[in-house]
């Protein structure tokens, strides 16, 4: 009655043309490989327009033609690019798309077609986002949160056009992940392998799987939302739009509720951020393990936290909206639930310290750039704790402390783990090992960048530094040491930029020229590497599903032959 | 005595339940057993648009507590006069009853569809399809009448603006919702009445299709509940 494709009673279509094979494909792999490939391809648009905004900030007036109105369509788009179509696509279209299936022991996702149909649709959001760079007025400068009225009002850049294909690839884009993410739960829960229980998947699995399962349940309050602004703009409804003075005139609008928008965008907000962080956790919990040579110290915990803070991520969305001048109580309530999540997370990093203590560590690139994610999570994480609380926020608010917060915490260090990841999975994805010093290089300029280019920001958040300004001017109560912090940060932040050419040469060159890779060069016990082809051909699996006896952590296991006991090994 | 031997068997029962439960979820392979991985995914599918509904709904009703101006009766505005008599609700009336009727219809359907009888199986969905045709063209008549009495998403003669935009974005979004419905049960239909699905020996499709519709049916109670009747 069940046909999964687990169950190996549907024989696997496979393609016979080369555009069957790479480019109407329905390999869970090759969909991987397009998800990844567009969605670094974007970011790298989000991350020059990060150099261009500190070009600005650091040298004001240094590139003419960056105006006060570029200034804020590069903040609003970089924002939203490196969010949603950079970091999530990348985490759950690309990560999650390769791991699951062969993570899991599957043979695919359990519907291919609609699983390639989630690519072709994310491509075309992701285009309809690159039109609103050329349309006129260009995109939109309402911010990366897109509040109306602002938004939608004239004199803002953006306002006419721009804000309408920024809305319309949101919704596409959620069309895109709602049928992915699908696929996603379903093969987890549906078609795993003979002896694979929810409780065997490596942390990777859990991380994307419960951010997927987020994901459906959050991106729908921003579809509802990015429809009601549109039906606002092209429509006149009053959904967001109270009646406004505006260029000397009363707009017709009457009677709509901005704070309803702020309140339907935190909704998808804020989960949203957990959803970019869960499978971050996850990865890096294997990571780690895999390089510490340790089994991942409380896996049970580790799960339970995962789960937990995916559902407590739906009840602390209003501690965005501190100052949006809703009820103060509801700032309290918003208050203790966002200090509860600090547990479970809390859970996640001393266990990943634990997983450390007394390992056999290999201090592999994966490995630096996964330790290096528990410093960047660690400060994220603790400065969070300052903007969560209402009294220390509310001076904070809209300063550069926050800026300097959200990128520690769910900017560079998802970021770091992707690319700990890469390195991780690339001799499984090419078949080639990467060149070592290169990578090495690359993750210190990266790391240290990172900090060089943070760090300083929350100094002069505190100072009362306002973010989003396009030129700070002549104001008494900022120093002269600001000035010098933000050059600084700009150099910073140019070094970092180049340093990832280093990134992108080591893995161009690697696929063609780097040295043949061992088909478990890590030693890792998880199922994706005990693959009888590497890289693995469609299909997975060969002739023979396999069966999994145990967990995905047996390390240091005192046998001659090999430390590790592969989940797929019989019990002796 | 009889009454505690009833209640601790109950109280079995749930155990029992619950531990069945836990053996499903630590199973491997499948959570559900035996379901179809169409039908789970057809109910994670359905999760996430309930979230769009209750978004929809939640919005709207918010901004019908924050409207500056009064909201208009519904009982009123949603009043037909027939025979010189003015009748609220009716139409909705008739429109809820259908719909209602096409849940039952489309539930025989899935019964045939589970006995394998491919003729009555084909022509019940297509009379829940038929059905579901009959709840848009009303909805037709609804919206062309209301845009004749001057509604429109940006202002209407009662009262608020936002009573018009929420009543197109919303009702337009679940007969979206309904017209796919049909499109999807009439090629269903016309698969089952082929009998591929006699070939494949699998008639999940006719359940799977059975849940989006009762999906939408029920959205509409929660739709006609807080829109028409508050």
């Amino acid at each position: 009655m069940a046909t999964t494709l687990a169950d190996d009673l549907k024989p696997l279509h496979h393609p016979k043309t080369w555009i069957g094979k790479y480019v109407w494909s329905q390999d869970h792999k090759v969909i991987a490989v397009q998800y990844g490939v567009t969605a670094i391809a974007i970011g790298l648009v989000a991350l020059v327009l990060s150099v261009l905004m500190r070009l600005q900030l650091g040298f004001p007036g240094s590139v003419p033609w960056i105006q006060p109105e570029n200034y804020l369509q590069y903040v609003s788009m970089h924002g939203m690019i490196m969010v949603v179509y950079l970091l999530t696509a990348l985490l759950l279209g690309g990560f999650g798309n390769y791991l699951i299936p062969l993570m899991v022991g599957a043979r695919d996702m359990v519907f291919p077609y609609v699983n390639m149909l989630s690519y072709w649709v994310y491509l075309l959001s992701v285009i309809v986002l690159v039109i609103g760079f050329f349309v006129p007025g260009g995109p939109t400068g309402a911010g990366w949160t897109l509040y109306p009225p602002q938004a939608i009002t004239e004199g803002t850049p953006g306002y006419s056009w721009g804000i309408v294909t920024m809305l319309v690839s949101l919704a596409i884009f959620i069309i895109a992940f709602t049928m992915g993410g699908l696929n996603y739960v379903t093969t987890v829960l549906q078609a795993r392998c003979k002896g694979m229980t929810l409780m065997r998947m490596p942390l990777s699995v859990w991380g994307i799987f419960t951010a997927s399962i987020m994901g459906l349940l959050a991106f729908p309050a921003l579809f509802v939302a990015a429809i009601m602004m549109l039906l606002d703009h092209l429509a006149g409804t009053s959904f967001f739009m109270p009646t406004l003075f505006s260029f000397g005139q009363t707009t017709d609008t009457v009677g709509g509720n901005p704070i309803l928008f702020q309140h339907l965008f935190w909704f998808f907000g804020h989960p949203e951020v957990y959803i970019v962080a869960l499978p971050a956790f996850g990865i890096v919990s294997d990571l780690i393990s895999v390089h510490a040579r340790r089994n991942i110290f409380g896996y049970r915990m580790m799960v339970w936290a995962i789960v937990i803070i995916g559902g407590l991520s739906f009840l602390v969305w209003a501690h965005h909206m501190y100052v949006s001048g809703m009820n103060p109580y509801f700032g309290f309530f918003f208050a203790i639930s966002t200090l509860v999540i600090a547990i479970p997370t809390a859970i996640k990093v001393y266990n990943w310290l634990l997983t450390l203590w007394r390992g056999d560590i290999h201090l592999r690139v994966p490995m630096l750039f996964a330790i290096a994610f528990i410093f960047t999570f660690i400060h994220g994480g603790l400065t969070g704790l300052f903007l969560g609380n209402v009294s220390v926020d509310v001076p904070l608010s809209d300063t550069y402390f926050v800026v300097g917060h959200f990128h520690m915490v769910m900017g560079v260090s998802p970021v770091l783990v992707i690319f700990g990841a890469i390195y991780h999975w690339y001799p499984k994805m090419t078949g080639r090992m990467w060149n070592k010093t290169l990578g090495q290089m690359h993750f210190w300029l990266t790391f240290l960048g990172t900090y060089a280019i943070y760090m300083p920001m929350h100094y002069i958040g505190i100072l009362g530094v306002p973010r989003r300004y396009f030129a700070l001017g002549e104001t008494a109560f900022i120093p002269d040491s600001v000035a010098l912090a933000n050059a600084g940060i700009t150099i910073a932040a140019i070094v970092v930029f180049l340093a990832q050419g280093l990134f992108f040469f080591n893995m161009i060159w690697s696929l063609f020229r780097g040295p043949k890779a061992d088909p478990n060069p890590w030693g890792a016990a998880s199922l994706e590497w005990q693959t009888p082809d590497t890289p693995p051909v469609h299909g997975n699996w060969g002739p023979k599903l396999p069966t999994v006896y145990r967990w995905a952590y047996d390390y240091s296991v005192p046998r001659p032959e090999r430390d590790f006991i592969p989940q797929n090994e019989p019990p002796a | 005595m009889s009454q505690a031997i009833a209640t601790s068997g109950q109280a079995d029962d749930i155990t029992a339940g619950l531990r069945e439960v836990t053996e499903d979820w630590s199973a491997d392979q499948e959570v559900f057993r035996h379901t179809h991985w169409g039908k789970a995914m057809m109910w994670i599918f359905l999760l996430s648009d309930t979230f769009i509904f209750s978004c929809f709904l939640t919005s709207y009703m918010t901004m019908r507590t924050s409207a500056t101006m009064p909201w208009p009766n519904a009982a009123e505005v949603f009043a037909l006069t027939i025979g010189g008599q003015s009748i609220p609700l009716i139409l909705i009336a008739i429109m809820t009853f259908v719909l209602i009727s096409s849940s039952g219809t489309m539930a025989m359907a899935v019964n045939f569809g589970y006995r394998r009888d491919r003729k009555k199986t084909a022509a019940l969905m297509v009379a829940t399809a038929l059905f579901g045709a009959m709840f848009v063209g009303m909805q037709a008549f609804e919206w062309t009448k209301l845009i004749e009495e001057g509604v429109r998403p940006w202002g209407n003669p009662m009262g608020a603006p936002q009573f018009g935009a929420s009543f197109f974005m919303i009702t337009g979004f679940h007969g979206f919702h309904v017209t796919c419905g049909v499109i999807m049960l009439l090629i269903i239909a016309h698969k089952v009445f082929r009998g591929d699905y006699d070939r494949s020996g699998d008639y999940s499709a006719v359940e799977i299709g059975g849940l989006y519709w009762h999906f939408v049916d029920l959205v509409w109670v929660f739709i006609f509940a807080f829109f028409y009747l508050w």
